[in-house]
């Protein structure tokens, strides 16, 4: 019998010790304090090269100034880093491949630094390992993909490294935990150390630093819609969504995704859906971010929950008024957890319904365009079945009901399905067609060696394609063809659009497959700004007593 | 205008309206048109565009032949002046116009 040595089986821990025990002795570093002029000599003490590290970069808060400081860092000293992070968003977050401190990276969005991250990749300057969903990322993080450091953001910390992170708890929780208890190393960034902290939202045994930042983390205020920009088209498409599927389908739980498309909806349930009497009725849980559109819903009592991702600024002191509807921490304040919410979103949902750039005739959409790598955050989670979901719900069944009616053994298994709704106007700014013939995502795929074409939801998971057209009900087509011409048949004026087959469109629209506003009796005449329950920032800000502070930049009064 | 582009457009057939006074919907602005439906003695229906939206002829050959034949009305001359309107809007507002002369008559 081979007897292994005791520290064989204790590497990890004892690396992590021997970097604790460098970064201890530095001049800055007192207990877990740090000075922020120490930050750059700490992650030099702490990173070896090769190492994986998780910059906390979320889709809202960012651990800016750990960002700025990895990127000081010596390239001679740390180099070669595998970059594991939800999100680019920095112009630091790709620094530090220029600079060849980090050269893999795996993913989940790059939204506003899809260019940059083209070029690099195109330059040979990083690799990347896999562009994932948020819980996809997150679930790597347990498996093949744990930090070895991770740099985190949160508001406050105490003396002892407790930490409140506050409404914008989103990503922290995950990375903390996959880091902490795989004897990893947990730097924090903080906007103020304090003596006593409004609630713990990470504990401090958890946390091995904490350095207050000069300037307190950028948060981006995502999901603010002014309804000023709201179209008449946009609200035709809301009232379709409204009749023809909510009200439909009995949709009880849902997640909405960002865009003046969701907003005209939010907007339209006090005003619109009252008519239709639909209180009660329809949309009563939410897997949302705190959507100031919401406000004037959730003032009329047409909302029970509310579950969020991350927060949104100016949003706190409604929240912190309306505990009944949030999930709030003893301190008042908002609790958000992205891990939780995307769960939640996947599993206990009965619709997602959300917006793309580019629909192919299967009914695949993506928002990745040429020359960019955008990723894909959350909505591949949101805006596909779940699989394992068990529970039933009126709308959960009535859809799988659609999908399976007459079909034999395992397809016709009785089961239900997730209502996935893509909303889209047929041309986008600029007169781009949304409906097209191939998406981009395939000569993307080849031009940057991906392994497949990166397709935000799937053809196979989307039921319904909502334009201001006309509703298809893709889960009653039977066959390709089908399914091609009621999508061509809502896709208007667009190439893909004129392409149709015309007796087999009215054919569709015949079996109900496909739905114009008349059929659903709704005149677009009707779809005036006027049934918009908030019409203006001013007015969100009165629905909601006061309480929601805009962010400067939303304010033109 | 710089970069303004004018099609000319005319559909056969259609029933007259009766009498009308020229009517005006919309405003020019972006991502908005202006329409302008008067009563003219062509049997048919002339619609005149100026757009800021260049080359896209064929989509506003297909919107018009839609509308021509959703309304089927002879006897009338358009005029629209489009900063960028997606079709969705100029369908809309063609629709509002017909509706505005048929409420008046």
């Amino acid at each position: 019998m081979t007897v292994v040595a005791e520290s064989a089986w204790t590497r990890q821990r004892d690396d992590r010790a021997a970097r604790l025990a460098r970064a201890g002795t530095l001049a800055g570093v007192r207990g877990k304090i740090v000075d922020a002029d120490a930050a750059i000599a700490l992650l030099e003490a702490l990173i070896e090269p090769g190492d994986r590290v998780c910059l906390e970069g979320d889709n809202q808060k960012q651990a800016d100034f750990l960002a700025r400081a990895l990127a000081g860092v010596t390239p001679e000293r740390v180099h070669d880093l595998h970059m594991v992070q939800s999100v680019l968003s920095l112009p630091e977050h790709l620094d530090i491949f220029e600079t060849g401190i980090a050269s893999k990276l795996d993913f989940s969005f790059s939204g506003p630094q899809s260019l940059r991250l083209a070029q690099l990749l195109g330059q040979g300057k990083l690799k990347i390992g896999a562009i994932h969903t948020y819980l996809e990322l997150f679930g790597r993080y347990f498996v093949d993909l744990t930090p070895k450091v991770a740099l985190v953001a949160a508001q406050m910390a105490d003396r002892q490294g407790n930490l409140y992170t506050g409404p914008n708890t989103e990503d922290t929780p995950a990375i903390v935990e996959a880091t902490a208890f795989k004897s990893g190393i947990v730097v924090a960034q903080v906007d103020r150390i304090v003596d006593t902290l409004p609630r713990v939202d990470i504990p401090s045994d958890w946390v091995d630093f904490v350095v207050q930042a000069p300037e307190p983390a950028f948060i981006e205020p995502l999901f603010t819609r002014d309804p000023a920009q709201i179209s008449e088209i946009q609200v035709l498409m809301a009232m379709m969504a409204i009749k023809g599927i909510y009200a439909e389908y009995g949709v009880q739980s849902l997640n909405h995704g960002i865009g003046f498309d969701t907003a005209a909806i939010e907007l339209l349930l006090p005003t619109y859906g009252e008519r239709l009497g639909l209180k009660g009725r329809i949309c009563r849980h939410w897997a949302l971010n705190p959507h100031p559109a919401l406000i004037p819903a959730i003032e009329a009592g047409w909302v029970e929950s509310v579950h969020s991702f991350g927060s949104e600024l100016g949003m706190e002191d409604y929240v912190r008024a309306r505990p009944d509807v949030f999930f709030t921490g003893p301190d008042g304040s908002l609790r958000s957890n992205r891990a939780f919410c995307q769960a939640a979103g996947h599993y206990a949902c009965d619709l997602f319904i959300g917006s793309t750039l580019q629909m192919d005739m299967a009914g695949n959409s993506s928002t990745a365009t040429l020359g960019r790598i955008a990723g894909f955050g959350g909505a591949p989670n949101m805006g596909a079945d779940a699989r394992g979901r068990r529970h039933a719900s009126q709308a959960w069944l009535k859809a799988g009901r659609e999908a399976r009616d007459g079909l034999p053994g395992a397809r016709g298994t009785p089961r239900g399905q997730k209502l996935v709704v893509q909303m889209v106007e047929t041309f986008r700014e600029h007169m781009q067609p949304a409906f097209v013939e191939t998406l981009d995502a395939w000569q993307l795929a080849e031009q940057a060696g991906m392994p497949l074409p990166p397709v935000m939801i799937y053809g196979e998971d989307v039921t319904h394609v909502l334009t201001e057209e006309g509703i298809a009900n893709l889960l009653l087509c039977r066959d390709d063809e089908e399914r091609e011409h009621a999508i061509r048949g809502v896709a208007g004026f667009t190439p893909a659009g004129r392409a149709r087959d015309k007796a087999l469109v009215d054919k569709l629209r015949a079996r109900g497959v496909i739905r114009r506003p008349a059929d659903l009796g709704i005149d677009p005449r009707d779809a005036t700004r006027n049934l918009l329950a908030a019409r203006s920032m001013r007015d969100l800000v009165r629905a909601s007593g006061g309480l929601y502070r805009p962010p400067r930049r939303f304010r033109n009064w | 205008m710089a970069g303004m582009e004018t099609l000319n457009f005319a559909f056969d057939g259609g029933r007259p309206l009766a009498p009308f006074a020229p009517t005006l919907v919309g405003v020019v602005a972006s991502g908005n048109l202006e329409v302008l439906v008067e009563p003219s003695d062509d049997t048919g229906c002339r619609i005149a565009v100026d757009t800021s939206a260049r080359g896209f002829g064929p989509v506003w050959e297909a919107v018009l032949r839609d509308f021509h034949e959703r309304h089927g009305l002879g006897g009338i001359a358009v005029a629209i002046h489009d900063m960028g309107a997606t079709p969705a809007v100029v369908s809309l507002r063609l629709d509002q116009a017909i509706a505005a002369i048929a409420g008046d008559a």
